[in-house]
């Protein structure tokens, strides 16, 4: 049984960072909030730019976010007037038992009180919570967010077959794997059916790929589409190139289809593969699969994605021999030697694996050692939402 | 030699990791890097493209990734080259060129 090192949360869940979040619910609280945030060490800002109206997709993500169990302790800081409130989240994320505080700058007199008395507040927080120690815990714990962006025609042979063989060695083991980018998954909806555990799971993925593809015929677009280049790299037909994508969550069946409505924000209830109904945009994907409850992202990339994220660690792959060797800063791990047969797809999805058991015991990532702070929060439009009839 | 790479140990082809001259032989490589077996590629294949690892009669399955990408739509025969000319998505029945995504 492999086991890694994480932080053990008041729930239960255990984390594999230790990050304090400084919440700004609305943009209009960011600025201070990234300030309190760079006083305090190991903290971190967030936000979102869809304005204060009450929106569950996106009140979902940022409550999802201050659940993850990499996060240790929150501070929510609203200007005041907005709608989407502190104390909407607040009570929400109150269960987990994890240190909560909320401040709103018109209560405390402007911008400098507010600072001062978060950095305070932050202060004390962080001396707490840097007294949790990480201890060992079966890797079954474990939610990995598989995620690809900047494919080339490296990705489908090298990168996203060896994460999958990564991601099938964590399921065996008891582990979770999310896949999402429900756009990639384009006409493979009978495929991807015949992998589900179960007849109602199978109807939820028709589902869920038959509404994105509407979604993206309404906008005039063809989500069955293959580029020019597509076809020069060789990828013949629609159900090939999904394949392909699809592939970097690994080859085990499908427990179920998280979605992200008003209501909630769908989280895996088991170990096994998981797919989520999200967008194909690079940093929101990773958010929003991280407030599902991913602690760790693994990112298959072919010209070289450099995205890491605010509170979960991004493990950068490549399949392509010419962007590693120009990008070494940026990715983590070289699947290049797949193409000329030096090693196996199996034995770098092994490499993989074991690095994976590393970053989560604490190892940084090059995304993190270079201080990325990525986050963006995905909401649908919810015009053509009801407009569609979709909610 | 070069190489062909085989994703899943069910796959009928296998994708060049080179460019391969007509006549070339290939490995033709499994998942876990066993040579599964040599082959005598037939037209040149540029780098990722499919190779057929043995005959496929018109109507069967192409499978790649372990999973059907689509049925043939000619005969194709051992160390062929396989695209848009003899292999045909079920779901949409010529590859459509049109605004990105």
């Amino acid at each position: 049984m492999t086991e890694f090192y994480g932080f053990e949360r008041p729930d239960g869940s255990v984390g594999v960072r230790n990050h304090l979040l400084v919440l700004a619910p609305i943009d209009c609280s960011f600025e201070p909030a990234r300030r309190i945030a760079s006083q305090v060490e190991g903290a971190v800002a967030v936000t979102q730019y869809h304005g204060c109206g009450f929106n569950g997709m996106v009140f979902n993500n940022l409550l999802g976010v201050a659940l993850n169990p990499n996060v240790a302790g929150i501070l929510i800081l609203g200007l005041g007037c907005e709608s989407l409130t502190p104390e909407l989240l607040a009570e929400r994320i109150e269960p987990s038992g994890k240190p909560l505080e909320t401040l709103s700058i018109q209560g405390e007199g402007g911008t400098i009180s507010a600072v001062e008395r978060g950095v305070r507040i932050l202060q004390r927080m962080i001396q707490e919570t840097s007294e949790i120690k990480r201890e060992p815990f079966p890797i079954s714990h474990l939610v990995l967010a598989a995620e690809c962006g900047g494919s080339d025609a490296t990705s489908g042979i090298a990168a996203n077959p060896s994460l999958g063989f990564a991601a099938d060695m964590l399921v065996d083991e008891g582990g979770t794997v999310i896949i999402s980018e429900t756009q990639e998954m384009t006409g493979t909806q009978d495929i991807l059916a015949r992998r589900a555990v179960d007849d109602e799971t199978a109807e939820r993925i028709r589902e869920m790929i038959g509404r994105q593809e509407r979604r993206m015929r309404m906008m005039g677009i063809e989500s069955r589409f293959m580029s020019k280049g597509n076809i020069e790299g060789g990828l013949t037909t629609i159900e090939e190139k999904s394949l392909g994508a699809v592939r970097k969550g690994g080859t085990r069946p499908i427990q179920g289809v998280l979605e992200n409505s008003d209501e909630r924000l769908e989280r895996p209830t088991r170990g096994g593969l998981w797919l989520q109904d999200g967008t194909g945009w690079d940093v929101a994907s990773v958010t929003h699969m991280v407030a599902a409850g991913a602690q760790i992202v693994a990112f298959t990339t072919g010209r070289g994605s450099t995205v890491g994220h605010a509170i979960a660690p991004v493990i950068k792959i490549t399949g392509n021999p010419e962007t590693y060797a120009r990008m070494k800063d940026n990715i983590d791990i070289d699947a290049s030697p797949i193409l000329d047969g030096k090693e196996s797809i199996n034995s770098v999805g092994e490499r993989i694996f074991r690095f994976i058991v590393k970053v989560a015991s604490g190892r940084m990532t090059k995304a993190e050692a270079l201080g990325y702070r990525d986050f963006a929060v995905f909401s649908r439009d919810r015009l053509a939402e009801r407009l569609l009839g979709y909610c | 030699m070069k190489k062909a790479i085989m994703i899943d140990e069910r796959d009928n082809v296998a994708t060049a990791t080179s460019e391969i001259g007509a006549g070339e032989e290939v490995e033709i490589i499994s998942p876990s890097g066993a040579v599964v077996m040599r082959l005598r590629v037939s037209e040149p294949l540029p780098f990722g493209h499919k190779v057929a690892l043995k005959n496929i009669s018109p109507g069967e399955e192409v499978i790649k990734y372990g999973e059907r990408i689509g049925v043939a739509s000619k005969p194709i025969l051992a160390g062929a080259w396989i695209h848009t000319h003899n292999l045909e998505s079920l779901i949409q029945p010529n590859p459509i060129e049109g605004r990105p995504p």
